[in-house]
């Protein structure tokens, strides 16, 4: 035994600024490497990187590829992958884009238009990216097939459906109301984005405070009461800020007089009016939560990672791995048709060649974000902000004039080197 | 075989030949891996109460035979009754069902989860919202280790930064904890030193108490004369004999492991 302290409960003797705020230092590591990026190419473009527009674009350029990483940190940590995501976009995409163009107009009879059309759309899109995604979760749970292969099969096959269901055309343009989901055309402004945030910090304090309190309810060691106050304000700081930066960034005056023409209103002389929030980032925020309360709190997410960590464990402690393995899978194929939804609409149609590549990048976002390969490791945070780190790369290096061919090299390099640091991190801290 | 000969033997230890069926009875298992019979026709029962020990080489088929009672594998032939009355074990959830909790060799522990997460695996307590509840679970878990290994104060590490009596602790903590009936210990010892080693055989006996039923497979001839009431010892697959301890020597155990024959002695009480 090497525990030498007394009873009951120790207070551990605990020295630095950062061991007292019990923060983790690879999130921590990870804030500091985007900042650094965003800085450094904020010089290098005169300024033009850190604007209020670029980030407001970087936020809902990333919102495809976050929204599928969160879903791959379950598929990882149970030790699985999925190369079919960007596929399986493809065909969620061309379903949906066929549903509201083609299915809802000519058999139902609704019009492009019609407020019913998006809603619809929306429902068949989900199910039929969950019932896919339930499909190879079978296919890898019950009939034992690698995941590796179910996916590579399906990356051909899926992508070939969606060629098939749209003859290989760009399907456009989507229903108006459904693009309310793409970025630009669907932000919240700027009164309902302060409520939001002010409504997220609230709730933020809540649950630092709540946890607190069970915590010492049971007498439990707590973090100082000062320490638990800077988190707070920190937190407090970031939302605020974010949305502050998001709503100053205002509505070109040219599409805003179109936006009052449409309403058949005048528009006033100088008026400024700021995006806000847009949706698909909300919805970002929503799936980042949730997910993180799954993986946390639930007894899905405790068998999700105890299954990584050891599947003979898991299996022995009566959890149905099976079950477990198409669960993840469908919960995957929902987070792709999601993903689809607001692709499609950022780009206002569905494109043939939508979601390629995506596989290796919510892959790489992942695993940027601190998802081990091995099993049994990784956070929903981590993966949205490796999807940030990796598309704030790629809008810097397009901003300075980094040739296309160079950019992706970097990307795969930075790939390497951070699954390398994350390697010597975890052998200086002695975990495997 | 024993069971037929149970009810004649009155000198029987610790419940046994009162008449009651036995907790545990394993009639007759039979399972084989692409030809290879690792159970061969086995029958062994249990006593509330009562130690088993299983004894053999490696390879002699115990393991496996145990788990066909942990519900890790499914038998090809054969029946398992509790209390009398036959069972359905299919996984491991049935034999959970049934009040069997497994101590395996490997720990069976999810190294990246921390002590309480393992304790209570498959089983969260949840609160009214349908989460875990993580402080509820906690403050179980610093209970029962508290009575089990108070030296413990690693709980909110994962186990894989624990030392291997730290995490036979977490093992066995998850196996009691839950009013465990029949219990099987896979080797509890293998990894222990001298310290903790007695602390499982003071846990042993304190469970005895309890009346609950061990299995205890293990190597050492020693620990099984010291902690068991009785042994079967397989080899190849196939059961050499049931013995009680107070009738036989190390020695008569060592032969029976290596020869694979019953001593004259025994055998003729036996029969």
């Amino acid at each position: 035994m090497t525990d030498t302290s007394s009873q009951p409960i120790p207070q551990k003797v605990k020295r630095g600024l950062f061991q007292q705020l019990e923060l983790d230092m690879r999130l921590l590591g990870m804030i500091g490497a985007f900042l650094i990026l965003c800085i450094g190419f904020n010089i290098v473009t005169d300024g033009r990187f850190l604007t209020a527009r670029n980030l407001f674009n970087l936020s809902i350029q990333t919102v495809s590829v976050a929204i599928m990483a969160c879903g791959m940190v379950f598929i990882i940590v149970t030790r699985h992958i999925d190369l079919s995501v960007g596929a399986l976009l493809a065909t969620t995409s061309a379903v949906m884009a066929m549903t509201q163009t083609e299915l809802l107009p000519h058999m139902l009879g609704l019009g492009l238009d019609n407020p019913a059309t998006w809603a619809i759309t929306l429902v068949v899109g989900l199910a039929v990216g969950t019932l896919i995604g339930a499909f190879h979760g079978w296919m890898v749970g019950y009939l034992t097939i690698p995941a590796f292969i179910v996916t590579l099969g399906g990356f051909l096959v899926w992508r070939n459906v969606a060629w098939y269901l749209t003859s290989g055309q760009t399907i456009g343009p989507l229903d108006s109301n459904f693009l309310m989901f793409g970025g630009t055309n669907g932000t919240l402004g700027t009164t309902a984005s302060w409520m939001i945030g002010l409504f997220a910090t609230a709730i933020a304090i809540w649950a630092l405070w709540s946890a607190r309190r069970a915590k010492a309810a049971h007498g439990f060691p707590v973090k100082p009461a000062w320490a638990e106050a800077t988190l707070a304000c920190v937190i407090a700081c970031a939302i605020l800020g974010y949305v502050y930066i998001l709503n100053s960034y205002a509505i070109p005056t040219r599409k805003l007089q179109r936006m009052f023409e449409a309403k058949g209103e005048t528009m006033p002389e100088g008026l400024v009016v700021g995006y806000g929030l847009p949706i698909s980032v909300l919805i970002l925020i929503i799936v980042a939560v949730t997910l993180t309360i799954v993986a946390r709190k639930t007894r899905f997410g405790r068998y999700i990672f105890a299954t990584g960590g050891n599947p003979d464990a898991a299996e022995l402690s009566g959890i149905n791995t099976r079950l477990l393995t198409v669960k993840i899978f469908a919960l995957m194929g929902f987070l792709c048709a999601l993903s689809a939804v607001v692709a499609s609409a950022r780009l206002a149609n569905h494109s043939n060649d939508i979601g390629t590549l995506d596989e290796l990048r919510v892959i790489a976002a992942a695993v940027i974000g601190g998802t081990a390969l091995s099993g049994g490791i990784g956070t929903i945070y981590g993966a949205i902000l490796g999807a940030l780190i990796m598309q704030a790369l790629q809008s810097g290096m397009a901003m300075v004039g980094v040739d296309a061919p160079f950019q992706n090299i970097v990307v795969g390099s930075v790939l390497v080197l951070a699954v390398y640091i994350d390697i010597v991190y975890r052998k200086r801290l002695g975990a495997k | 075989m024993m069971q037929s000969n149970n009810a004649q033997d009155a000198a029987m230890p610790s419940g046994r030949g009162s008449g009651q069926p036995p907790l545990v009875e394993m009639r007759d298992i039979s399972i084989s891996f692409g030809g290879i019979k690792a159970v061969d026709h086995v029958s062994v029962d249990l006593y509330p109460g009562e130690v088993v020990g299983l004894l053999g080489h490696n390879g002699a088929g115990k393991s496996t035979l145990i788990k066909v009672l942990s519900g890790a594998y499914q038998m090809d032939h054969g029946e398992i009754r509790i209390n009398g009355t036959p069972v359905e074990i299919t996984n491991p959830r049935d034999a959970r069902a049934n009040n069997i909790e497994t101590i395996y060799q490997t720990l069976a522990l999810a190294d990246n989860l921390d002590a309480t997460s393992n304790l209570f695996l498959g089983r969260e307590l949840i609160t009214p919202f349908g989460l875990v509840n993580d402080a509820a679970m906690e403050a179980e878990c610093r209970k029962i280790m508290a009575q089990l290994n108070p030296n413990f104060q690693k709980f909110n590490d994962p186990v894989s930064a624990l030392s291997g009596g730290q995490r036979q602790s977490v093992a066995i903590a998850r196996a009691v904890y839950f009013n465990a009936r029949i219990l099987i210990m896979d080797e509890p010892t293998a990894a222990l030193g001298p310290h903790e080693t007695q602390m499982v055989a003071d846990l042993i006996q304190q469970l005895k108490a309890q009346g609950i039923g061990i299995f205890l497979i293990d190597h050492d001839v020693h620990a099984v004369m010291e902690l068991c009431d009785r042994a079967s010892v397989m080899k190849n697959g196939q059961l050499v004999g049931t013995v009680d301890i107070a009738d036989v020597t190390d020695d008569d155990l060592l032969s029976m492991i290596i020869l694979g024959k019953t001593p004259d002695q025994v055998k003729e009480k036996d029969t």
